[in-house]
């Protein structure tokens, strides 16, 4: 399928007096790994709370594949094929491993709010949660609560959750942080495996991983994105050099 | 791993539960016992249908006697219109359960808005709203008298009247047991696995798909349905029912069952209505002081062991499993003594106490304790009490501290079975 995956107009947000998002325009094309890069604070988690609608939007149009979804639910926004991860991660921490995966398959199946259904009699269910369970390494984990991982693992799990219902349309925020330079291998082969042939939106600091993973990158930087471009336009970028990349993590970037 | 539909383990615990459930009369065939039973598998099924909302949802209601009465009071309703034969006895309760998800589907829909404290504050507002209402509309829930009638005018299936109380103790084991196994079905379906996520996070419930508020307003429902039998088999027992059923006592004493149980286990809330219901009617009818010792029973639940009975009983089992419950008996064996002396310490006070207040005026001091006369007034008893719980506490001490470390090597040892042994 061709087409605009998510398309952002005139997106912006204020909390009280304070502008956060200061009108965003964006489009990814389907089937694009794009990635948001910019400096802390600048509301790149702000922008995914938005396009995820777990904040609503004070001005502005956010269209999915399509279709406008500027004031739906998060759940609604979820049904249509949109699944994000978090910064801080956000699990269901009494629940062991499986469980949770179960519970981010269950709705995308078709078994919604069934009382009528036996979990362990469902066959799809249980397999699509053990396939992303493989995938993610956390099969020897399976009855462990979620709570009580090692921090790489709840990442892992977060990410777990986030693709384990099928969505087409992923939104990571910062899925490497906090990780050791091995984990964060792993980590980046993990999503690669997981996101291929869907539509990738990634806020991330790392450079290595922008540079490596990301199609396009768009830098946004005190609430308005001030460059979109592929990996060489950006690093080519004059004012991006200067607001962003020249200074910290100048060393980081390139290894592809 | 394949999970079968039914363990042998758990359809051996579920038969045994039933034949424990069919031979008990037969064994407490008093009057009194038979009663108590009954109260029991009552007591039971409500206390289930709170947990559905406390630990499985994550509700803390403080209203859910609205539920459990407005079952009652239709189901009441229901008998004497059907009294005169027609409608099976059998099948009343349904009535109360209709009453209650009726209720859940109208008050849930308001009190399930919201989760965590504003859900516990709405709930308690509508528990006095509809007690309130109680007193307002005597046609209906009878005012001060309550509404009665008799349940042996109509007619169970295969001509079974209901006449004996056993009879009767049939009628609610069979319903607790249906409604036991209904209530424990549904914690293994995709809505009760959603229950428990929404409790631990409604926020990213949301974003693998689902609507929060639905989930917890469907368990609402459901729960009413199931509080609202246990009002029904309340009516059918007693064939009177009052004000108190719907009232902030009943919504009390439910918490507390479930939470003495343990929320955390199904079973748990089975524990603590059985228990509290046997403390209620036997403590109760031995000493006017019973709900002193209930309140400290339950704060001493809360302080030390949060999970409830359930959960005790689970750690002292993953214990025995792992053959590390052994070495562990010399050390209860200590404790339990030194607990008792306290026990009887406390008891001696609150007797004496208890025994004062009510006498007053009498002259009387005597204060009557398994065969010993003690005299209130004097001094010497109250220091002989007070010295008793003294040592037994010191005892306690004691005994606990030297537990305490093969205790705390012990858990470590389960919590990681793989370390120095
Ligand atoms: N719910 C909120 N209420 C008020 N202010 C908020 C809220 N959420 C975010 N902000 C503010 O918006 C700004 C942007 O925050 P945001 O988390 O989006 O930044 P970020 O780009 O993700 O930063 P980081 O790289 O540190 O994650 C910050 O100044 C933050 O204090
Ligand atoms: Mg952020």
């Amino acid at each position: 399928m061709s087409g605009v995956a998510l398309r952002l107009q005139g997106v912006q947000k204020s909390f009280g007096k304070s502008a956060i998002i200061r009108g965003v325009d964006l489009e990814v094309p389907v089937g694009e790994r794009h990635a948001i890069i910019g400096p802390n604070g600048a509301g790149k988690s702000t922008l995914f709370n938005l396009i995820s609608a777990r904040f609503p939007v004070s001005t502005g149009r956010i269209e999915l594949k399509g279709h406008d979804v500027t004031g739906l639910k998060p759940f609604e926004i979820n049904r249509r094929g949109l699944s994000r991860s978090f910064q801080i991660t956000n699990l269901f921490h009494n629940l062991s491993v499986f469980e949770n995966l179960r519970c981010a398959v269950l709705w995308s199946l078709g078994y919604r709010y069934s009382f009528w259904h036996r979990l362990a009699g469902l066959r799809d269910v249980r397999r699509q949660a053990e396939q992303v369970m493989e995938e993610l390494g956390l099969a020897k984990r399976r009855d462990t609560p979620a709570g009580i991982l090692s921090y790489a693992e709840q990442r892992a799990l977060e990410i777990g959750i986030t693709i384990a219902g099928g969505a087409d349309v992923i939104l990571l925020d910062e899925p490497t942080a906090g990780m050791s330079n091995t984990e964060t291998e792993d980590a980046v082969a993990l999503i690669r495996r997981v996101t291929e042939g869907k539509t990738l939106m990634m806020v991330e600091h790392d450079m290595g991983v922008v540079f490596g993973l990301a199609d396009r990158i768009s830098v946004l930087v005190y609430g308005q994105i001030i460059a979109t471009g592929t990996p060489a336009e950006i690093r080519a970028n004059a004012e991006v050099q200067e607001a962003y990349l020249g200074t910290a993590h100048a060393g980081d970037d390139g290894d592809e | 791993m394949i999970e079968p539909l039914f363990s042998r383990g758990r359809i051996l615990l579920w038969l045994g539960g039933l034949a424990i459930a069919i031979v008990l009369p037969l064994v407490f065939s008093k009057g009194f016992a038979v009663s108590l039973l009954c109260q029991m598998g009552i007591m039971v099924v409500f206390a289930l249908s709170y947990n559905m909302l406390l630990g499985q949802t994550g509700l803390l209601s403080f209203g859910h006697a609205v539920y459990y009465g407005l079952g009652a009071f239709v189901t009441m309703h229901a008998l004497n219109m059907v009294g005169k034969g027609g409608f099976p006895i059998t099948l009343l309760p349904l009535a109360g359960g209709a009453a209650g998800m009726a209720a859940g589907i109208l008050l849930g829909y308001v009190t399930t808005k919201k989760a965590g404290t504003t859900f516990a504050m709405i709930s308690l507002g509508i528990g006095e709203m509809v007690a309130a209402c109680s007193l307002m509309f005597p046609g209906f829930f009878g005012g001060e008298g309550g509404v009665s009638g008799n349940r042996v005018t109509g007619k169970g299936l295969f001509g079974i009247s209901y006449g004996s109380q056993t009879e009767m103790y049939y009628l609610i084991a069979g319903w607790a047991f249906v409604c036991v196994a209904a209530m424990f079905a549904l914690t293994q379906t995709p809505l009760g696995r959603m229950a428990n996520a929404v409790r631990d996070n409604p926020e990213r419930a949301e974003f693998v798909g689902y609507d929060p508020q639905w989930v917890r307003y469907l368990m609402m429902v459901l729960s009413g349905f199931f509080a609202g039998i246990a009002g029904g088999l309340t009516a059918l027992n007693y064939e009177i029912v009052t004000a108190e059923t719907l009232n902030a006592h009943t919504s009390g004493v439910v918490l507390l069952m479930a939470f003495v149980g343990g929320i955390g286990f199904f079973y748990g809330p089975i524990i603590g209505a059985i228990l509290i219901t046997i403390m209620q009617i036997a403590i109760g009818g031995i000493t006017k002081a019973w709900l002193f010792y209930f309140g400290l029973f339950f704060l001493f639940m809360v302080l030390y062991a949060p999970g409830g009975i359930a959960s005790l009983l689970t750690v002292q089992r993953r214990l025995w499993v792992a053959r590390l419950w052994w070495p562990l008996l010399p050390g209860y064996l200590l404790v339990l003594p030194a607990a008792l002396v306290s026990l009887a310490g406390i008891v001696a006070l609150v007797e004496m106490g208890y025994g004062l207040l009510e006498q007053e005026g009498t002259g009387e001091h005597a204060v009557h304790l398994v065969g010993l006369s003690i005299d209130a007034a004097s001094g010497a008893a109250w220091a002989g009490a007070a010295a008793l719980l003294a040592a037994g506490l010191l005892l306690v001490r004691w005994t606990w501290g030297r537990l305490e470390v093969k205790w705390n090597a012990a858990l470590s040892a389960l919590q990681n079975p793989g370390g120095a042994a």
